[in-house]
């Protein structure tokens, strides 16, 4: 009996489906420019994140070291920065490297690399680069570093410059900014969600609202709550599947052709550029295509049944 | 079968539809209620199936005050009751069949049982040709048969008709009128409200008069006296 009524519930609520054919037609697009609000505040976040990943990639301090220090006791300093809570990673360049750098940098100006040849010797001091597990930490490196003051053998500070000081401006800045955006784009995914939520389920209301002389014939004939109520809940759950594949279809082409849009309008050359940015959201929608479907399908057929049932309540009181 | 007793109404308008209204319906009767328009007789029916609640008294259908009974057994209840509306309201969405298989399935009868039954009940109403039409496609006629199939489909203790003829030619309304006494003929007790003299006139039967949401006359062999 049970088996029979769910069949009987799922196979009207496709009928009424397809015999609404407007009705469904407005669900529908509503719900999917609801979803793809949902979807656009995913790939917002992805690019965000991806944005301010890159931001804080970008903030570090040199420790720059005096010419006779031995490369042994900046690798033990290194090894002791590698042990604070607040490093997340160091980079030991050694003069050799800071020179090879150097010249590689500016090859092609004869002026420079003649005056490099003048000076004979490496004038490049060996440095550690560190870069901090958020950006506000680098106040607290640059505190141990100057603390600690190491020496070498003979008792010199080893220590010749570490550049916080110019960096520090910047760094407080992007250490208060990032949290902000980080917060205001959370505010503003709760106000668009519930925005869509409602709009939704306001579609929904109106569409059971043209339904509600029916909803009333069946229930004087006899039918129970689940008989009448059931094949709006199937309808609505085939709003949310539909919008959702829609939807899904929609990001996927955004993802592939957005990325190379967004450059051609920063006027960036997509050719040598491609491999390094081009593929963020399209990379993104494949690497997380499970957690994205669920979302969006998920959502569709939460807004749509859900929306449906709660609609349905008020006219099953005859 | 049908108790009303002592049955009030006032709507939130301050209107006084039904007034210490009391009367009761035996099985297998044909009971006929006129009155003009505002006479409380819609009200009387609508309270039966309870599309309406009593202001006062209580309506029992056997020994249940319909009133006072559970989502439940009042679905069940009103799978006992075939109910006619003068509107017809059918399922504008759905074909004829399925305007009539729908009270079956409500009912939990079986895909075979509704498959066989709702063909002879459509030829019953002389609609057999028509069983896969939407009400759209229907003359007012029609309509009301097939309001009136899906009312006797499960096999009701009563069938309550309320005004079914008020939209149709005579024609069509003594067709109606037919069908009803084959019904009550076949058993089933119908409960019959309208102000048409003819229709009085055929059925004949008991007569409940009411005047101005009151019982003023109940009479076995009655006679359209308004």
């Amino acid at each position: 009996m049970i088996f029979t009524t769910f069949k009987r519930i799922t196979k009207t609520g496709f009928v009424n489906f397809w015999r609404n054919g407007f009705l469904s037609f407005a669900a529908i697009v509503v719900i999917t420019l609801s979803l793809c609000a949902f979807g656009g505040l995913l790939f917002a976040s992805a690019f965000g994140r991806s944005l301010i990943a890159d931001v804080k990639d970008k903030v570090d301090i040199n420790v720059y070291f005096t010419l006779s220090t031995p490369e042994s006791n900046i690798l033990a300093l290194q090894s002791d920065l590698n042990g604070l809570p607040e490093v997340a990673s160091t980079t030991y360049i050694s003069s050799d490297q800071a020179l090879a750098s150097f010249k590689d940098k500016w090859q092609d100006n004869a002026l420079i690399m003649q005056g490099l040849d003048e000076i004979g010797s490496n004038p490049f001091p060996a440095s550690i680069n560190i870069k901090a597990k958020d950006p506000g930490q680098y106040g607290a490196i640059a505190d141990y570093l100057t603390s600690k003051n190491p020496t070498d053998s003979s008792g010199t500070p080893i220590i010749e410059k570490v550049n916080y000081a110019q960096n520090k401006l910047i760094i407080d800045r992007l250490s208060k900014i990032i949290p902000a955006v980080e917060q205001a784009g959370a505010v503003l995914a709760i106000i668009l969600v519930l925005v869509a939520m409602i709009v939704v389920f306001n579609t929904i209301r109106l569409i059971v609202y043209t339904s509600k002389d029916e909803i009333a014939v069946m229930k004087l004939v006899g039918a129970s709550n689940v008989f009448v109520r059931g094949p709006l809940v199937v309808s609505g759950i085939m709003y949310g599947v539909i919008s959702g594949i829609i939807t899904l279809v929609l990001m996927a082409a955004f993802a592939y052709w957005s990325d190379a849009l967004i450059l051609r309008l920063a006027g960036v050359d997509v050719a040598s550029n491609f491999e390094l940015v081009v593929n963020l959201l399209s990379n993104y929608f494949v690497r997380n295509f499970t957690q994205i479907f669920l979302i969006v399908m998920g959502a569709g057929i939460i807004l749509g049944g859900v929306s449906s049932y709660i609609a349905a309540r008020r006219y099953l009181r005859v | 079968m049908i108790y009303y007793d002592k049955v009030t109404k006032v709507y939130p308008d301050k209107s006084i539809a039904l007034e210490e209204v009391t009367f009761g319906v035996e099985p297998k009767e044909f009971v006929t209620i006129v009155g003009h328009s505002g006479a409380g007789k819609t009200t009387l029916m609508k309270l039966l199936i309870a599309e309406e609640r009593p202001s006062g008294g209580a309506v029992f259908f056997e020994s249940s005050n319909i009133h006072r009974l559970g989502k439940r057994d009042m679905s069940k209840i009103r799978r006992r009751i075939g109910t006619i509306f003068q509107d017809y309201r059918l399922i504008p969405t759905r074909t004829v069949y399925e305007n009539i298989s729908f009270a079956m399935e409500a009912a939990g009868r079986g895909d075979g049982e509704i498959a066989a039954d709702v063909p002879h009940v459509l030829e019953l109403v002389n609609l057999g040709h028509k069983i896969w039409n939407f009400p759209r496609e229907l003359s007012g006629g029609e309509r009301q048969r097939v309001a009136i199939a899906r009312a006797i489909v499960n096999q009701p203790d009563i069938v309550i008709a309320d005004e079914p003829t008020g939209n149709l030619d005579p024609e069509n309304t003594f067709e109606i009128v037919r069908i009803l006494r084959k019904i009550n003929e076949l058993g089933t007790t119908v409960l019959l409200t309208t102000h048409n003299k003819g229709v009085v006139d055929t059925v004949g039967g008991r007569i409940i008069t009411m005047e101005r949401g009151r019982v003023v006359k109940d009479d076995k062999n009655g006679r359209y006296v308004l």
